[in-house]
């Protein structure tokens, strides 16, 4: 830590102006991408285009896992009509990853009308991937008719509640979140009171040098509530955090790569596997995006995460599928 | 005299671009009470149309997804619910009761409507 301010960005150091003050925005709309190292509380930003310039050390950290996102299985209007050849095609990245990812997180939304045969389709597909473990968490898509039974059937084995959890690997602390249920009219998404209550009790005994990647559907924070963008009760989650030097929020939910830092917090939100959504407010609706066919690629992605354990840095990057 | 009249249309049709959820209640509040028979609410754009239905004591409310993506609707105060209706599909409830129903799309909760029944 060197005795650095943990907020404080020392450096632009991609010429860029997104520096400055502890607080920086950066937004990497899809189809671009932007990499983020997280050293000793000093952010460094990096374009995608400036990857090779980077030797393996910094690009690759000790763990790395891979975040896929809003496969909408079995969506086939306009924006899409073959969404399962998209996923294929992120698996094909993934796997094509020089050093492979030791598992994945799916940051939910896996199918469109949580159906039996479609949650059947993605499984078959991501066992093709080279990282053997997911980790899920639901988005509202899986959980629709039936109040999420079906979805912790599948992969809510050993979750709290509606499927929360956590685990740690080689010294990070994960942290999955379910924000897509008992959702009120006119509200956001909801964490509730027992998973707060949980996520207290969870990261109470932790050293605050421990890593913190929380992940689920909706943005914990609050990326645009006109479009019901974000979650009531993020602030109180994220204050049982505040201990902690590193903690990385990755959502999905949204269909582009968004991220913000905030102090010790980086928020990051994936591209879909499936269909692009506007960006915030640029369209009536957060509906389905249409893009000419040979542009489609470009803006789905995965997200590839790297955590440096000595530095205690986590490297986000997203790739498209192009 | 035209130039003006043209930059208000302009404004006007700006404006309505802006906001369908405005459109529909505009409709609504002009056709309710010459029209109770109106019993189909339209689910487009990530709104309901019209937002606000008056209808007599007995009518049969009829609503149809027109998105792409799939939506609900569900009774605030645990009246009615819909199964999750895909893209074309329906769902229809009927009022015997007068009152207010307050309802939401349980999928984007951002989504809010209501049927007066008189």
């Amino acid at each position: 830590m060197a005795g650095r301010l943990k907020d404080e960005i020392l450096h632009d150091h991609n010429y860029d102006g997104i520096d400055r003050r502890g607080f920086l925005k950066c937004m990497a709309w899809a189809g671009t991408g932007t990499l983020c190292v997280m050293s000793g509380g000093v952010l460094k930003s990096y374009s995608l285009s400036r990857l090779p310039e980077l030797s393996t050390k910094e690009a690759l950290g000790e763990l790395s896992f891979v975040q896929i996102s809003d496969s909408h299985m079995g969506f086939n209007k306009p924006a899409n009509q073959d969404v399962r050849g998209t996923l294929k095609a992120a698996v094909d990245k993934i796997n094509a990853l020089s050093a492979a990812p030791e598992f994945m997180l799916h940051t939910g939304d896996i199918s469109h009308l949580s159906k039996p045969e479609e949650f059947d389709t993605v499984d078959q597909i991501l066992k093709n991937a080279k990282p053997k473990d997911v980790f899920y968490v639901p988005g509202e898509h899986d959980v629709l008719n039936d109040d999420g039974k079906q979805f912790l059937e599948r992969y809510g084995k050993g979750s709290k509640g509606a499927g929360w959890y956590s685990f740690d690997k080689k010294g990070a602390h994960f942290i999955g979140l379910v924000n897509v249920m008992n959702l009120k009219a006119g509200g956001l998404g909801t964490l509730g009171r027992d998973q707060l209550e949980w996520l207290e009790d969870d990261v109470k005994h932790l050293k605050h040098s421990a890593p913190i990647v929380v992940f689920a559907h909706i943005p914990l924070w609050s990326v645009y509530p006109e479009w019901g963008w974000g979650t009531e009760d993020s602030a109180q989650a994220l204050a049982y955090l505040k201990k902690f030097g590193s903690v990385t929020v990755l959502n999905g939910h949204i269909h582009q790569t968004m991220q913000k830092v905030e102090g010790n917090v980086t928020f990051h939100t994936a591209a879909s596997t499936a269909f692009p959504q506007p960006q915030p407010g640029k369209a009536d609706s957060p509906g389905p995006m249409n893009v000419p066919a040979e542009q489609l690629k470009s803006v789905l992605g995965i997200t590839d995460v790297s955590y440096v354990q000595a530095q205690h840095a986590l490297a986000v990057v997203d790739s498209t599928l192009a | 005299m035209r130039r003006s009249v043209s930059i208000a249309v302009l404004t006007a049709a700006l404006v309505l671009g802006m906001g369908t959820v405005a459109i529909s209640q505009k409709k609504s509040l002009a056709a309710a009470p010459q029209k109770p028979e109106t019993t189909e609410v339209k689910i487009d754009n990530f709104s309901f149309g019209p937002g606000t239905l008056t209808v007599p004591v007995g009518t049969n409310v009829t609503w149809i997804n027109r998105d792409d993506i799939p939506h609900t609707v569900v009774s605030t105060e645990g009246v009615f619910k819909s199964k999750v209706l895909d893209t074309d599909e329906k769902f229809s409830f009927t009022f015997s009761k007068a009152g207010t129903y307050p309802y939401f799309c349980s999928i984007h909760p951002k989504m809010t409507g209501k049927v007066i029944v008189q």
